[in-house]
């Protein structure tokens, strides 16, 4: 999939970001960004002078590593200055390296260890059910992450509840930091593991705008049924030598020369 | 003290509909009321501590009130990542109710048992340790937990535990209460520890030693004023929990007198449980007593410190 004008504004704002500590989640944050792209383009309910609005849509990164991804959308939409990107881990900055509640405006959940978004995510989407709400929640998973049990409780939970305001999307880029997810616990058969926990199952390419479009606009496909969204994505898309590969799922220690080169593989 | 417990649960239910309860596995019927009057907000989440604490969380962020209620070993240990991320770094109100904290639990054995559950909440950060002695303090616990801003835990003891607390002592949390006014020696104690320290006091007065007992239902924040009036007025201490001596209620008064007032550290001495995990059944009482904690055990010691 050829990445667009769009899809690589937010990428050099993520390389931007490494600059700042010659570090960071490279991989996981480039697979994500046509996902959040989409939801915050064109799917999400926001306003950026209120955060927490009470009418705005939910939605949670628990793949906390990511977080570069959500900085780069956050800041693009302007929920806080660009500039601020430039402070990416620094001591005072509000963008660590897992993004946190109540500092990072646009942010829903302190999240970085794993397992925990969906568990809230059914909380919140309990919550509008509750109170006859209408926003949504959306939860973004690792695809490694989804070997911690809790994210399998929450799934049972959700179904049980028939939450169909809540869509978990898997960015599942087949690689977690060791290696391979066949190899190091293989999910698969991952699509039929969701169904056979109550939820309506869709796979997309992670990376094709349209295709994401088109299934957000579908959303909820089963009014009492949650959904998961199993994105087929790339490790570190858009960085030819970071793709597919798990030396690129964290690196410290980024040598100018890199930098140049990721810029180089956006142009 | 749980029927209390849940039963105002219920009760602060149908007064705040940010009120919410929510079950792992709960036995047959247990507020089956609520349940009924408002199903919406009544959940029985089955065994699965981890989601039910970000459950919680996530409906907390949202403006609810979440009592949570399981076995006190599994609502801390099981799910101890989620209670210091998802409740303790967000800081949300959601409150823990664990049944059968200290060796409640003693014929099911070690792993039902809650000897440790203090020393790890108390690590937490904006986590509040509440451990009251009786039913009657329960209720008045219950009526201030409602609009305390940070997640509480909630230790439960056994149940048709002797009433001793009084009404005119009132309850807030973070304030210790004197049950019993000192001479020379003084009881530190939380839970139903209190019980059995204020029989020691009865004891030794016998013997012509006057000991006071105070009462600390919250162990965490604990009642630093308290032990600041009196430390200084007392020649022994002695800190009773039903719980390791490792982290717990005797450790924070140690911790407090090191940083704050170390002249008076020597005075105190700690009974809880050893470093080990329980090597017998039978019942609450006998394992306590297998781990020397009896009336005579607290007089011998406070009679030592003397």
């Amino acid at each position: 999939m050829v990445l667009d004008e769009r899809s690589k504004v937010i990428r050099r704002l993520i390389i931007r970001m490494i600059e700042v500590e010659k570090r960071g989640h490279i991989g996981p944050a480039m697979s994500l960004v046509e996902i959040l792209r989409v939801l915050y383009d064109s799917f999400l309910k926001f306003r950026i002078d209120e955060p927490f609005w009470k009418e705005r849509d939910r939605l949670i990164l628990s793949k906390g590593h990511g977080c570069m991804g959500l900085y780069a959308i956050l800041a693009d939409k302007g929920f806080f200055p660009k500039d601020e990107l430039d402070t990416f881990c620094k001591s005072d900055s509000r963008l660590g390296g897992h993004p946190e509640w109540q500092h990072v405006p646009g942010v829903e959940a302190s999240t970085g260890a794993l397992g925990h978004g969906l568990p809230i995510g059914v909380g919140m989407a309990l919550a509008a059910k509750i109170r006859n709400q209408d926003y949504r929640v959306l939860v973004i998973t690792g695809d490694g992450e989804i070997n911690e049990g809790s994210v399998w409780e929450s799934a049972m939970s959700a179904a049980k509840h028939q939450l169909s305001n809540l869509t978990v999307f898997v960015d599942y880029n087949k690689l977690q930091a060791y290696g391979p997810t066949a190899e190091v616990l293989d999910l698969e058969p991952l699509a039929d593991k969701w169904r056979s926990f109550g939820f309506h199952v869709v796979e997309v390419d992670g990376h094709d705008v349209k295709a994401l479009e088109r299934i957000t606009s579908c959303l909820p496909f089963d009014s009492k049924k949650p959904t998961a969204v199993i994105c087929h994505t790339i490790k570190g898309k858009g960085i030819h030598f970071a793709e597919g590969t798990s030396e690129w799922h964290h690196k410290s220690g980024i040598s100018v020369e890199e930098i140049t080169s990721m810029h180089n593989c956006l142009i | 003290m749980r029927k209390v417990c849940l039963d105002l649960v219920y009760q602060l239910a149908k007064v705040d509909d940010r009120i919410i309860f929510i079950g792992s596995d709960l036995g047959p019927g247990v507020l089956n009321i609520m349940k009924n009057e408002m199903p919406e907000r009544f959940f029985m989440e089955g065994i699965s501590e981890q989601h039910v604490i970000g459950m919680a969380a996530g409906l907390s962020m949202e403006g609810f009130i979440p009592y949570v209620n399981t076995i006190a070993t599994f609502i801390t240990r099981r799910c101890y990542e989620q209670i210091a991320l998802d409740l303790c770094l967000h800081d949300l109100p959601v409150r823990l109710i664990g049944n059968g904290g200290g060796v409640v639990y003693a014929p099911l054995g070690p792993t039902h048992l809650a000897v440790e559950d203090i020393a790890i909440m108390r690590a937490l950060p904006n986590m509040t340790i509440v451990a009251p002695c009786d039913a009657d303090e329960m209720r008045r616990f219950m009526l201030k937990s409602l609009d305390w801003p940070h997640p509480v835990y909630i230790r439960l003891a056994k149940g048709g535990d002797e009433v001793v607390s009084r009404e005119e002592n009132g309850f807030e949390i973070g304030k210790a209460i004197l049950l019993r006014q000192p001479g020379k020696g003084l009881f530190v104690t939380t839970g139903v520890m209190t019980q059995l320290a204020l029989k020691a006091a009865a004891q030794l007065e016998t013997e012509g030693i006057q000991c006071g007992v105070l009462h600390m239902h919250t162990v965490k924040p604990l009642d630093m004023e308290a032990l600041n009036h009196w430390l200084p007025k007392v020649a022994g201490v002695v800190t009773v929990e039903e719980h390791t001596r490792i982290g717990g209620l005797g450790s924070a008064v140690l911790e407090h007198c090191s940083d704050v007032t170390p002249e008076h550290a020597a005075k105190i001495a700690r009974i809880g449980f050893p470093d080990n995990f329980a090597d017998k059944y039978g019942s609450q009482n006998s394992l306590l007593a297998h781990w020397g904690i009896t009336v005579e055990s607290l007089c011998e010691l406070m009679r030592k410190q003397l």
